[in-house]
């Protein structure tokens, strides 16, 4: 007997036909030759989001960011003028990694008047141009103005910044109608932020489909919950109170009734004493935008009162995730290889007013780790199992819709990289 | 840094004061569940008078006495499931599987 209701097709996958109701393969995520082509056909030509504008407010603020499936590195830098550009990480003069620290394969991050190169001392401004050449008089002919850092497009969309090696279509375009159902939120807010990063034995859609459903949520987690809640969360199962593609895009928005919860029994007594757990602090910070009555109009679609959580899945790697307390998290999935990839997590709450609010956050931020440890180490075991292709169908559920379509989107965008490779 | 006189019965769990969350979670999994329940046991009485304490003061410039308590409050919390469910320092079902925090705020 269903608790929520579901469209009147029958089901939601059904009211999309093309993404059909059979098993689907997952050899996508084990074939090392679809994966040289997703980078090609996604990673290289989709609009990637690299982080927020707070984490480089000023003028000279930057950071890098390596990008292993699109097959470079970028520096992200807030310039004299204010904009965000991107460049390419490589100096003009024979191709050395511009900024870097010990490790040129890790990320680093800071503020500078100008870029210099390690190796001879070129140097660049924060708006890529090259302005000192060491020993300039002995090169032949060389003209300043032609030997700037190799911009890639970037774009901001609420603060989140966007790059695109190679863009066909504007961001605004490529986010759609999904994106402009969250404007409005007071994303600037929440400036507290945790950040979380692991090295996942996984491909990267595995991390995602873990995500993406929370069929999984009563079963893989009950041990998180006190005993009679666990055992009355896996009775239940789980539905969705509503689902939405906006095809390469996707949302999913779930019930959640533990921020308060109604009888505090339910829950653990470190969360009695300081109001929050898994769902956030329960106590909504003082801030506009953030009463179920403000939300931007793409939250919590269903209008539904049980509403605690929705998540957003923007194509191919990004999750913005809203919890109803008033915080929100994103996740990152960016893959080194077909079997591997770099999970990035940040939880952004409105900065604390006191010590109270702030143990509150910790709370959160605990147990938001708990869950995940679970969750990721599921994966390089499904990875396993997976690449020995004892069985390459699996069937998804209703539950499972976001997974069924993100599947299709890459599928298809491959075939058709493919098709025009062929042509 | 001591700790508030106020909670000078908190001093024994002073090694647990640690100012980040990869030195918290480092000594959770180093260990044993008895030293976590003694801790528990402990704090979580007072874990409320903790927090009036510390509102005393204004967030953005605590003393150091006060932000050592705070530290070991985030202790408590790092504890909490390890006492309250699960009978053991790590979570269950998560093997080898790590998730660093790289960037905590600080106060």
């Amino acid at each position: 007997m269903p608790h929520f209701a579901k469209p009147p097709a029958g089901s939601w996958t059904e009211q999309y036909p093309d993404l059909g109701t059979a098993p689907v393969d997952y050899t996508d995520s084990i074939d090392p030759g679809f994966y040289e082509d997703e980078r090609n056909a996604i990673f290289r030509r989709t609009w990637l989001n690299v982080g927020r504008v707070e984490r480089i407010p000023r003028t000279g603020n930057y950071f890098t960011k390596e990008l292993a499936a699109a097959g470079t590195s970028l520096i992200i830098v807030r310039g004299a003028d204010k904009k965000v550009r991107a460049f390419h990480n490589v100096c003009r003069h024979r191709g050395n990694k511009l900024v870097w620290n010990d490790y040129p394969n890790e990320e680093v991050s800071g503020t500078c008047r100008q870029f210099t190169c390690k190796y001879h001392a070129w140097r660049y401004s924060l708006e890529g141009e090259l302005t000192f050449v060491q020993q300039e008089g002995e090169f032949f002919d060389l003209d300043k103005k032609d030997f700037g850092l190799k911009e890639v497009a970037c774009d901001v969309w609420e603060g989140f910044i966007f790059v695109n090696l190679d863009p066909q279509e504007t961001l605004t375009e490529y986010l759609g109608d999904m994106a402009k159902g969250l404007e409005g939120y007071p994303f600037h807010e929440m400036t507290e932020v945790y950040t979380y990063k692991a090295e996942i034995g996984s491909n990267w859609k595995l991390f995602i489909d873990a995500f993406a459903e929370f069929y999984h949520a009563p079963v893989l987690h009950q041990k998180q919950a006190t005993k009679d809640e666990a055992d009355k969360l896996l009775g239940y199962g789980f539905e969705a109170l509503h689902y939405q593609l906006f095809s390469p895009h996707s949302m999913i928005s779930s019930w959640g009734g533990m921020a308060p919860p109604k009888d505090p029994s339910m829950v653990k007594p470190i969360e009695r004493v300081l109001r929050s757990g898994l769902f956030g602090p329960w106590d909504r910070p003082d801030v506009d935008g953030l009463e179920p009555a403000q939300l931007p109009v793409g939250i919590n679609p269903a209008k539904h009162r049980a509403w605690g959580t929705d998540s957003f899945e923007f194509f191919p790697n990004f999750t913005l995730l809203f919890w109803a307390p008033g915080w929100y998290l994103t996740y990152h999935y960016w893959p080194t290889a077909v079997d591997r990839h770099i999970f990035e997590a940040n939880l952004y709450f409105v900065p604390p007013k006191n010590a109270r609010e702030r143990l509150a956050q910790e709370l959160a931020a605990v147990t938001f780790k708990e869950y995940a440890l679970q969750d990721a180490n599921t994966l390089e075991a499904t990875q396993t199992m997976i690449a020995t292709r004892t069985v390459t169908e699996f069937p998804l559920c209703d539950q499972e819709l976001l997974l069924r379509h993100l599947h299709k989107v890459v599928a298809d965008k491959v075939e058709e990289y493919r098709d025009a490779a062929a042509r | 840094m001591p700790l508030p006189a106020e909670f000078a019965d908190l001093e024994r769990f002073q090694d647990w004061a640690l100012p980040t969350e990869p030195e918290r979670y480092a000594k959770r999994l180093a260990s044993s569940m008895d030293e976590m329940q003694a801790l528990y046991d402990a704090a979580m009485p007072r874990l409320e008078a903790a927090l009036d304490h510390c509102d005393k003061y204004d967030f953005a410039d605590l003393p150091d006495d006060v932000r050592t308590l705070m530290h070991l409050l985030q202790s408590v919390v790092m504890v909490s499931f390890p006492v309250e469910c699960w009978s053991q320092p790590r979570v269950p079902d998560s093997g080898a599987a790590y998730l660093d925090l790289i960037a905590e705020p600080g106060f």
